[in-house]
């Protein structure tokens, strides 16, 4: 395939009356690319994807694809195809009658309309079922026709709109794979819009986290989760915690935080903030569950915390432990089983060891709320 | 109805309200429904007696009032009842054709209210439209009358534009009739389309578009498809009460034109010869019956849809 064609958003405000729902998004995506909006519900993702689609014009800024600006084009005049957030199959139609809708729209014979559908169920891996209806589908069925009739219509860019939010758990991990399959067959570029990180993470190249119609940060996943921009994706991205305080002293790419009751706690700097943070500054510091391990040393020090454990779980693969730090604030450790009993009591008192390179000391900020 | 089925209803509905329920639709449906239906038909295939020979020796059954439709009256020249078969056969195309009315008016108003989104506007409009049905049938047909009069709201109208120059007729026309008929029944156009239209997703019509189709294409492949169930039972009700209406073809109707409701009117008031009047009335109920069957059919609709 070629190269693909890109989508950029330069500068783009979307509002409702007064209320605003995107706020100077500037996102470059890059043609054959598997990109991803990433934020909890309410937070702007559709109302980007309609104003990629043409659903709506944004109230200030422009929409690019391959470079063309599209203000003014409707969606049937975008090299765009969107797959609904609830699929929207014509449930009175067969399931190739819905595939291959856009050919009957452009004229096409009922026989080159059934060849290409029989192709797409090829495709899909549904051969022979065109002939039902969608509602005789089960829904991962649904889904993968739902993605055939839109790669019908030949579109350069895909656009996604949490397809998978409606399956369970197990077709949804089964599904992601499947997409990022059918979007490396394909070529084109897929824009994919969910609340779930983990979908997030798995199939895209590169990630926007939005919070309440603005983007934090655009990364690929894995700077996403190491290295977050903000203390929102910090908190939204995985699970990690927290530690309020302020910036005692500040190297180029690392930071002392001052914690209220923790101590003075080392941290990096998220690459996004390093010159920013200056002493005194209201900051964060986050250390993932899995960053935490047990320390067989009980001297304080900037990259060790005391706390009590109130709990723990064990989950097959790893343990969970929960703790109360001197701040009583939760905090949770995760730690890889390698057969050692990790079943601490509640009321033990440990301490935790962190690397300061897999804690990130960012500008105090909102968090996601759970 | 097995007895699963029985024990499921009155525990949803308790037993008190379930015997209600039984009494209350049994009672409609017998007494209100099934009793005066097959009272009408036998009447229609007996003759029309004195009192007293009621019960006698010539109350038999007899065909002679269904013939008297098709033939006339015995040595009739003409060998078949035209003047009847005429009202018969103009009256429904008449109601056909105010069906097809209402339905190319409400079917975008119907869509309109069903897909808007603005709540309030369309919840007005929905008011505006049942607020002339607070006035009685009779009434509004007066009121037609007067608008359409003349020297009506419309004729004067047209008179300062200077469209015309002499007031149109609109009642010899039957123009007032075709009109009062349309509005009486809107409402019953409007509502079962709109009930459906509401349920239908919205991004079905935007992924369509999405994928390039013009409205028109949306319409008939999505939108119309759809709302087939409330089309053909608006379409149903439209068509079976402008055959059957009395009142506005009796106001409305020019001098000329006469619904075959009037000649069963006649039957049974002016003539009192109710097994005649029963005749007519069957035969329009069980024709009325048939054509729309037969359209349903034609339409691919199901019976059991229509209820939706
Ligand atoms: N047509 C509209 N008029 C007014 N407000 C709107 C409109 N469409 C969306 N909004 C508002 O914009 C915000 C973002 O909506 P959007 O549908 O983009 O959220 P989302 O991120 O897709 O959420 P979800 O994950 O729940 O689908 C919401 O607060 C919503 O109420
Ligand atoms: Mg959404």
């Amino acid at each position: 395939m070629s190269e693909g064609v890109g989508v950029d958003l330069e500068n783009v405000w979307i509002r409702f009356g007064d209320f605003v729902a995107v706020r100077e998004a500037n996102v470059q995506i890059n043609g054959g690319e598997f990109f991803s909006f990433l934020g909890p519900s309410g937070c702007g993702k559709t109302t980007i994807l309609r104003a990629v689609s043409g659903f709506l014009e944004p109230s200030d800024g422009n929409v690019l694809i391959g470079g063309n600006n599209m203000a003014g084009f409707g969606p049937n005049e975008r090299p765009t195809a969107l797959i609904f957030q609830n699929l929207a199959l014509f449930p009175l139609m067969k399931v190739w009658e819905n595939i291959a809708f856009s050919m009957e729209v452009r004229g096409a014979s009922a026989g080159e309309r059934r060849k290409r559908a029989d192709e797409l169920l090829d495709m899909i891996a549904l051969s022979g079922q065109g002939d039902k209806l969608p509602s005789e589908l089960s829904g991962g069925q649904k889904q993968r026709v739902a993605i055939a009739r839109a790669l019908c219509a030949e579109p350069d860019v895909l656009l996604l709109d949490e397809p998978l939010s409606a399956l369970d758990l197990k077709l949804r991990q089964h599904m992601r794979s499947e997409l990022r399959e059918i979007q490396k067959r394909v070529g084109i570029t897929f824009i994919y819009i969910t609340h779930d990180q983990g979908e997030a993470l798995t199939m895209s190249d590169s990630v926007a986290v939005m919070k309440a119609g603005i983007i934090d940060q655009i990364a690929d996943g894995k700077s996403i989760y190491d290295d977050p921009a903000t203390a929102f994706v910090a908190s939204f991205v995985g699970e990690n915690n927290v530690f309020r305080g302020k910036v005692k002293s500040v190297s180029k790419d690392s930071a002392i935080i001052e914690t209220n009751r923790t101590g003075n706690l080392r941290a990096r700097i998220s690459s996004d903030n390093q010159g920013k943070l200056k002493v005194g500054d209201d900051a964060m510091m986050f250390i993932r569950p899995e960053a935490l391990d047990i320390s067989t040393n009980d001297t304080s020090s900037d990259t060790r915390i005391k706390a009590r454990v109130t709990h723990s779980e064990f989950e097959g693969q790893s343990y969970h432990v929960f703790l109360e730090g001197t701040e009583g604030k939760e905090m949770k450790m995760s730690l890889i089983n390698r057969g050692e009993d990790r079943m601490y009591e509640r009321g033990k008192e440990l301490y935790l060891d962190f690397d300061a390179n897999q804690a990130v000391a960012l500008p105090a900020g909102e968090l996601a709320s759970e | 109805m097995d007895a699963g089925f029985i024990k499921e209803f009155f525990k949803r509905n308790g037993v008190g309200m379930g015997w209600f329920l039984i009494i209350a639709v049994g009672f409609w449906v017998v007494v209100l429904i099934i009793l005066p239906q097959i009272s009408m038909f036998d009447f229609s295939f007996r003759n029309d007696l004195p009192p007293p020979e009621i019960g006698g020796p010539k109350d038999v059954y007899t065909l002679k009032n269904y013939q008297y439709l098709i033939f006339g009256a015995d040595g009739n020249p003409d060998g078949y009842n035209k003047t009847d078969l005429a009202v018969f056969g103009k009256t429904l195309l008449a109601a056909a054709f105010v069906t097809i009315l209402d339905l190319v008016l409400c079917y975008p108003i119907a869509y309109y209210l069903g897909q808007s989104t603005g709540g309030g506007m369309a919840r007005l409009f929905v008011l505006l439209l049942i607020i002339p049905y607070w006035i009685n049938e009779i009434l509004r047909a007066f009121a037609f009358r007067i608008i359409f009069g003349d020297s009506g709201v419309i004729n004067e109208m047209l008179m300062v534009i200077g469209i015309i120059d002499n007031p149109i007729d609109f009642v010899r026309e039957n123009i007032a009739l075709y009109a009062g008929l349309g509005y009486a029944y809107i409402l019953l156009m409007i509502f079962p389309m709109y009930n459906v239209i509401e349920s239908l997703d919205r991004n079905q019509i935007e992924a369509a578009r999405d994928m390039g189709a013009s409205w028109i294409k949306i319409h008939r492949r999505i939108v119309i498809p759809y709302a087939k169930p409330g089309i053909s039972s608006g379409c149903t009700m439209v068509f079976m009460l402008s055959a059957g209406a009395l009142a506005a073809p009796q106001i409305l109707g020019g001098p000329s034109s006469l619904w075959f409701t009037q000649i069963i009117y006649q039957w049974f008031n002016q003539s009192v010869n109710w097994p005649q009047g029963s005749a007519f009335a069957a035969v329009l109920l069980v024709t009325c019956i048939i054509i729309v069957l037969g359209v349903m059919r034609l339409f691919n609709v199901n019976m059991g849809d229509i209820g939706k």
